[in-house]
């Protein structure tokens, strides 16, 4: 019997190629680097991070199903690709350490593994890829997590990421055994077409998928993990986790209900509803309450995935787009209010109290700025981008029929004003104390914190070319 | 030979022995010993489809769901070894600095 072999074609997977190769080569080449030469390890990474993307570009349009449908180049893979790969650039700017200190090899090693597993799950129609994909992500953010070992805190947040991310992902296993036993395939676009789909034993199994996802993106039942894990972990680490992998949930979510099972959708627009509506009032509710300014962004960023959620429940091409928006803007805004909180952590993690921040506007005007920029964004006001993606989602919301979910929308949107503007308030209104911090930043955190900043005004006064970006995403996607 | 159901029963009582052990066990280890049950629930589901189907899918998963636990039982135990060197205590509700 000739044995045939499939066509291969590595163009789908070259990102994912490149970035494990650098990956590894960062943790090798580690051990064989004198002490001064630590800086090449940087560097390295950010060079893989251009050169994923550079042949991520080629996907767009491609449309290329490969290996049944376990790699997928569509445009929806290829924009969340993009915007991982910026969420790395821009964490492994504000790694830097001013004092010559290095994080060491592993470190960057990690944060792209962890990449390498968000690209994964964006870019498969398949459960058990997905999954593998999650779990890669995962368990490098475990350690990087953990990773200042003398910080109790940092120990206590890596401790309490890993068991409830681990404890979600037996959900998320379950959820998928049944699927595949009900329907014999885990792949998305077969399962669309089965008849299988009411089923109990099915309509479990997506309940638990969904619980396993909400527990990655921080919906609130399951989001109790966030403000312990994002205060604990050192600063760059909290900016990767807020903007990467909840946009790769969310990826996920999207293919998982959005385009794999829009027949069901009666059953889980309802959930997702509900879901919505109570993580973006908790989220922004506690946040009031906050004085540690990386516990608030943690909130603020279980208030966001409510805001996001609301264009999964207005499904359609405008929820997909309006989300895919919104999660590319708030990579940009989130990860900028945490290089402002670095840029004023001196040697280490202090600096993370509201008080410490008296003044500082007007000691450092251009970090006040900055900082004012990024929380206007936040909580959504003209002219930045963070204004027009909620913009963009609440009228793809009312388009698609759910106007309460939008008021509700709006109204949060006002509390969240509150919380993100008493900062900018303390920032210029409030007397410095005597011995007042002196921010320390080195050319790359200030290099990130300017690249962010222009993004979000840009895009909020020409949001056309990125609109116009995320309208094409769903082109070329499967359905 | 015997029947799926028995299988399907089987493992949903594990998973949930392992979920009811993650939420009431106080001992870092043990709550990891808990979710081990669980990813070990889903391979007996899925090994029990597999063999029902006829489909070898489900028996390779079992080798991914196995990859996977393993990666995470060393992750998983190192950072709870750092927590116990630096408490004396596995101990999840004396890890407490953080609380809102």
């Amino acid at each position: 019997m000739p044995i045939t072999i499939p066509p291969i074609d590595f163009r789908v997977i070259m990102p994912e190629i490149v970035i494990t190769l650098f990956a590894c080569l960062v943790m090798l080449l580690e051990p064989f680097l004198p002490d001064r030469r630590k800086w090449i390890l940087p560097h390295l990474s950010s060079l893989g991070v251009f050169v994923a993307a550079y042949f991520c570009l080629p996907l767009w349009n491609s449309n290329l199903l490969l290996w049944q449908g376990q790699a997928l180049g569509d445009n929806l893979a290829v924009i969340f690709k993009i915007i991982f790969l910026l969420g790395t650039l821009l964490t492994i700017l504000i790694s830097y350490l001013k004092s010559g200190h290095h994080w060491g090899g592993e470190y960057y090693s990690l944060i792209l593994f962890s990449t390498l597993g968000m690209m994964i799950m964006a870019s498969s129609s398949d459960l058990i890829v997905i999954f593998l994909g999650l779990e890669v992500m995962s368990i490098a953010l475990y350690v990087l997590a953990g990773f200042n070992r003398s910080d109790l805190k940092s120990n206590e947040s890596a401790m309490k990421y890993f068991l409830m991310g681990a404890f979600s992902t037996g959900f998320l296993l379950y959820g998928i055994a049944l699927i595949y036993g009900t329907t014999g395939s885990t792949n998305l676009n077969i399962l669309v077409n089965n008849p299988h789909l009411t089923e109990p034993l099915f309509i479990t199994g997506l309940g638990l998928i969904l619980v396993g996802l909400a527990f990655k993106v921080a919906t609130v039942p399951f989001h109790m993990w966030v403000p312990d894990v994002y205060e604990g972990a050192p600063t760059p680490i909290t900016a990767f986790m807020a903007a990467g992998p909840k946009a790769a949930g969310f990826a996920a979510l999207l293919r998982v209900f959005l385009i794999g099972l829009t027949p069901l959708a009666p059953m889980w627009i309802t959930i997702l509803w509900i879901l919505a509506v109570l993580t973006m009032t908790l989220g922004n509710v506690l946040a009031i309450a906050q004085m540690n300014i990386k516990r608030m962004l943690a909130y603020s960023s279980i208030a966001h995935a409510g805001y996001i959620l609301i264009s999964v429940v207005a499904g359609g091409d405008d929820g997909l787009s309006s989300s895919v928006f919104y999660l590319l803007v708030y990579s940009l805004m989130t990860i900028g209010s945490f290089a402002v909180i670095i840029a004023l952590g001196e040697k280490g993690e202090k600096n993370e109290e509201l008080p410490d921040y008296r003044g500082l506007g007007l000691k450092y005007p251009l970090l006040g700025v900055c900082m004012t920029i990024f929380m206007v964004s936040l909580s959504g006001i003209p002219p930045t981008a963070g204004f027009v993606g909620k913009f963009y989602i609440f009228s793809a919301a009312v388009k698609n029929g759910q106007l309460e979910l939008a008021i509700i929308g709006v109204l949060n949107s006002l509390i969240s004003v509150y919380y993100y503007l008493r900062v900018v308030v303390i920032m210029f209104m409030q007397e410095a104390p005597s011995p007042s911090v002196v921010p320390h930043s080195s050319w790359s955190v200030q290099l990130a914190l300017w690249l962010t900043a222009m993004a979000t005004l840009g895009l909020g006064i020409f949001p056309d070319i990125l609109f116009k970006i995320t309208q094409q995403s769903w082109l070329f996607t499967l359905r | 030979m015997i029947p799926l159901s028995y299988y399907l029963i089987l493992s949903g009582v594990l998973f949930s022995i392992g979920v009811v052990g993650v939420l009431i066990s106080r001992n870092a280890i043990v709550i990891f010993m808990a979710i081990e049950v669980m990813l070990n629930a889903v391979s007996l589901t899925l090994v029990a489809f597999s063999q029902q189907t006829g489909s070898p899918a489900g028996q390779v998963f079992v080798f991914l769901v196995m990859t996977i636990a393993a990666a995470e039982a060393a992750v998983g135990l190192a950072i709870i070894i750092v927590i116990f060197r630096s408490k004396e205590s596995v101990n999840v509700d004396e890890v407490n600095l953080m609380k809102w």
